[in-house]
């Protein structure tokens, strides 16, 4: 193999698992070493940057991150990242807080911009841009912001208060909002002296299931986003004592566990596929079985059952997956009878869809064959050149933190257009590398690798919160717990470095790693080399670090896949051919000071 | 402080025959000096007894004092050890052989321990041929004193203070082929692909095997001008042959046998496939083992590799026709048959 280009910023940045996964590229292992120092409101920042609402997907986010850290690939459970983040936005000091966020008001710069949709898509572009001096007008039909995150995420799990306060220091940057305001022609937008317009609308529509007796029961039949929304508001303060929710993925999970809490106490969530493929997070699914629902997986809905023109409950067929060469699923009968289950009021929660009726056709946004719009994956600019989206209405639901790293892109492009500059003119990421050697057997990260097992956030009892839906379910990690848990993270972004020229071969780092990582041998190409090792690289979305030739004839190679960053290596090494470097990592944003590509 | 060995290991380890992964071969971890040649040596002893499969509680690790004598600490963890009194661990492995022949003994030694204090004793279990694995760590200095000259140290060998050596060094391997040593090797600690068949074979020796391998002392004599330092063992490295070491259990494959030119079948099964490098040596003549190092030296060399083995002698407890089970498994009535059968012997002598 060609030695590796350790350079290129995406090499080390693959290093760092979690980062690497998330797609706002958080620097995770810098906040939760904050957090470890008690540095609660630094780490707070170090994620309001990148992620723009720390508190809220402390509680909510759906954490590639966790799947991906390297945790995972020694023991089995992932430092708990998600759960850290909330620590951070729990301890921070409200007043420092203030000292970071930029306060304005801002020198303008004569732009305007119309932001349509106030969820996390448009309230990051607001953020980004407001600095800048842009003139920022946000619609929103709702009478807050927070778009979902207000309307489709209950209060158990997401207070209104934190929401609020997330969105506040983004609202106070001097946007402009019109709130209640349906916007329902974007030629009337485009009409006004808008220089830019950002759609941030999200998938706004819950998919329907069309069966017998739908239409003659729809009384008690409801859409689960809608009726989740009408939760929020208070529209709705009660549902029948049987309750069906069909559907397996988070809306299904907030529909049930809502349920429980509006007098639903016999309540079922009936899903066609096997529970393990639901789409549900795996801690979601905990939660709701936590609070005594069942979940019934290989079930499909046949129809609605009515007894004297009122729903009673809903037959289903019993099916089990069949998978064909290419693994894909097929759900075929198994020809055992039918199954009815009871039910008073029925929730349909199987998904979600875009939906632009305010999209004027032929004003020049090209749609595709999905009714989606034309939207370029990098600029995230849509076909009429000043329009811009991101989010959930630009490629269809993803998650909160999608929607926020699709923001900052799309406020690069529209900072970019509003200069004139080309939209490819975006700017590398900030990265570095500085040496973390403070001494013999001292570095200045915590390199000692701790065996504990994931700590469990303590929940309240449910017999307080299944009475009163605005009363939290998670309690938080307390200080000393948060402590040990930060303490778990292994610390990925100090890089082991190696410098070829340095070594003299003396084969201690190989001996030395905990986890047989390195291994000196003669180069090959890079299956065979994959081989060689120690212990051969099986891992193939794990990267191997190649270096020179050494003077011997071999090369050093060492798999990234489950080193430790324990810092043995380095620690072991006479000429500090080895040495553990922080690396850092940060995404250009609009108004980042960063190189350019 | 952060010198802690994290308890993680790689999920796929290997097992060997016995159901053990590597983990169960590790000592503590090292305290000696970064890149210090001995944790090589270390970690190849640890890789021989892990790829033979030998249960770590049938190793006995013996030594002295020194650098050294203090590697057995960081290998084998699980195994038996004796750290002796400076130089007595030739005394003290012949005593422990003597009770429990079963171990595999594998003695770890320093160019101090072994040709100056300790070497009115190590000759000796040379020439009695124990049956065991003795190392010496070489490094032509006294790396726990702070680097002064030792009795290997070469003519005009330069110490890291800058004063160069003028007494004649002791060819430790030259010695024990001079004494009859039955099994001699020489390497490299930088040389892992030579030195751990070379151990593997040593292992399987039955009989005295003897290795002297260079392991450069990084903190007092691994400058310009040490003969023993990294670079210039490298550059003046010259081996006998390439070593192979094929265990009995494997039928030597048809790429050995055409790969090899000679081969020394050990009394177990087990293969030794060199491919010459010198000329008119022969693994199995000492008159060849003597000359060809002879040569090196002429040369200015390092001979590396197998010198020499003999697997047709006669061990300790061959010569001695002692009790071929271990004194600890024998019953009292045995160990002490009483006062009648004392009283017979005293009879039969009178």
């Amino acid at each position: 193999m060609e030695p590796t280009n350790t350079a290129d910023p995406e090499y080390y940045h693959k290093v760092v698992d979690c980062q690497y996964a998330c797609p706002a590229h958080t620097p995770v292992p810098e906040y939760i070493r904050l957090i470890a120092a008690q540095k609660y409101t630094e780490a707070y920042i170090v994620n309001w940057e990148s992620n723009v609402f720390p508190g809220v997907l402390g509680r909510t986010c759906d954490r590639p991150c966790e799947p991906a850290c390297r945790r995972v690939r020694v023991e089995t459970e992932p430092v708990a990242i998600c759960r850290l983040k909330r620590v951070a936005a729990d301890m921070k000091e409200m007043d420092a807080v203030a000292d970071y966020i930029p306060q304005g008001p801002f020198p303008q710069n004569g732009k305007k911009i119309a932001l349509i949709g106030g969820g996390p898509a448009s309230l990051t572009v607001a953020r980004d841009l407001a600095p800048l001096g842009y003139e920022l007008h946000l619609y929103d039909e709702q009478p807050a912001g927070g778009g979902m995150m207000l309307t489709q995420i209950p209060s158990f799990r997401l207070p209104i208060t934190v929401l609020q306060e997330e969105v506040g220091y983004i609202l106070n940057m001097g946007i402009h909002t019109q709130f209640n305001h349906y916007v329902d022609s974007l030629k009337e937008m485009l009409e006004k002296d808008y220089d830019a317009v950002f759609v941030g609308t999200g998938a706004p529509r819950g998919r329907n299931l069309e069966v017998p007796g739908r239409d003659e029961a729809t009384k008690n039949i409801h859409i689960g986003i809608d009726w989740l929304q009408s939760v929020a508001f208070e529209h709705v303060t009660k549902i029948g004592r049987k309750v069906i929710v069909l559907g397996g993925g988070n809306t299904a999970m907030d529909c049930c566990r809502t349920s429980r809490r509006m007098g639903g106490d016999e309540v079922k969530v009936v899903v066609r596929s096997p529970f393990d493929e639901m789409k549900a997070s795996p801690w979601e699914k905990e939660d709701a079985q936590h609070e005594d629902i069942p979940i019934i997986d290989n079930h499909v809905p046949k129809s609605f059952e009515l007894k004297d023109g009122k729903l009673i409950g809903m037959i289903f067929e019993k099916v089990s997956p069949v998978y064909d060469d290419n693994g894909k699923r097929k759900l075929v009968p198994t020809g055992e009878p039918d199954v009815f289950f009871e039910a008073d009021d029925v929730l349909i929660a199987i998904g979600q869809e875009n939906s632009f009726p305010w999209i004027e056709r032929g004003i020049g946004i090209e749609f595709d064959k999905w009714e989606m719009p034309s939207v370029d994956k990098v600029t995230y600019q849509s076909s009429i050149p000043k329009v811009f989206f991101g989010g959930d209405s630009a490629f269809g639901p993803t998650n909160i933190i999608t929607a926020v790293a699709q923001g900052h892109q799309a406020a690069v492009s529209i900072d970019l257009f509003c200069k004139g500059e080309p939209l490819a003119n975006r700017l590398h990421p900030a990265t570095n590398l500085i040496s973390t050697k403070m001494g013999i057997h001292e570095w200045s990260y915590d390199s000692v690798v701790t065996i504990d097992e994931r700590f469990k956030v303590p929940h309240a009892d449910k017999k307080i919160t299944l009475k009163d839906r605005k009363v939290e379910v998670e309690l938080g990690y307390e200080a000393a717990m948060a402590f040990k848990e930060a303490e778990r993270c292994l610390n990925c972004d100090v890089q082991t470095v190696f410098e070829t020229s340095r070594c003299i071969e003396c084969d201690a780092c190989m001996d030395v790693c905990p986890t047989q990582c390195i291994t000196f041998t003669i180069n090959a190409d890079e299956d065979e080399l994959r081989m060689k090792l120690i212990v051969p690289a099986m891992n193939r979305t794990q990267d191997l670090l190649v270096s020179d030739l050494l003077p011997t004839g071999r090369v050093m190679v060492k798999d990234e896949d489950v080193c430790v960053h324990c810092g043995l290596c380095a620690e072991r090494c006479p000429t500090a051919a080895w040495d553990m470097q922080l690396f850092s990592y940060y995404t250009a944003n609009a108004g980042s000071q960063n190189v350019h590509a | 402080m952060s010198y802690v060995r994290p308890q993680f290991r790689h999920p796929n380890l290997l097992k060997n025959e016995v159901g053990y992964t590597s983990k169960e071969y590790e000592g503590s971890l090292s305290t000696l000096c970064a890149g210090c040649g001995h944790d090589s040596i270390g970690a190849a002893i640890m890789q021989a007894c892990f790829e033979m499969s030998i249960e770590p509680h049938r190793v006995a690790k013996m030594s002295g004092i020194g650098c050294s004598s203090k590697t057995p600490a960081y290998f084998l963890g699980k195994s038996h050890g004796f750290n002796s009194v400076h130089g007595r661990m030739p005394s003290v492995s012949t005593g422990a052989y003597l009770a429990n022949r079963d171990l595999v003994y594998i003695g770890v030694s320093g160019d101090g321990d072994t040709a100056s204090i300790g070497m009115g004793q190590f000759v000796h279990a040379v020439r009695r041929n124990l049956n065991m694995v003795y190392i010496v760590m070489n490094n032509g200095c006294y790396g726990l004193t702070k680097g002064q000259d030792s009795a290997t140290a070469d003519v005009g060998s330069k110490s890291k203070a800058g004063s160069v050596n003028q007494f004649e060094p002791i060819d430790l391997a030259g010695l024990v082929l001079e004494l009859g040593g039955t099994f001699v090797g020489q390497s490299f600690s930088g040389d892992r692909s030579q030195l751990l068949p070379l151990i593997k074979a040593a292992i399987a020796h039955k009989g005295f095997a003897f290795l002297n391998v260079i392991s450069p002392c990084v903190t007092f004599n691994n400058n310009v001008g040490s003969t023993k330092s990294y670079d210039y063992v490298r550059e003046h490295v010259a081996a006998t042959a390439t070593v192979d070491f094929v265990p009995m259990m494997k039928t030597i494959s048809a790429d050995y046998a055409e790969g090899a030119d000679a081969k020394v079948t050990m009394h177990d099964g087990s293969v030794i496939a060199l491919k010459k490098l010198a000329k008119d040596w022969d693994p199995n003549n000492r008159l060849s083992a003597i000359t060809a190092l002879h040569n090196a030296r002429t040369d200015g060399k390092v001979l590396t590799g197998l010198l020499y083995a003999n697997e047709t002698s006669n061990e300790l407890h061959d010569i001695l026709n002692t009790t071929p089970t271990p004194l600890n498994s024998l019953g009292q009535d045995v160990l002490c048959p009483g006062n009648e059968k004392l009283a017979e012997i005293n009879n039969a002598l009178r």
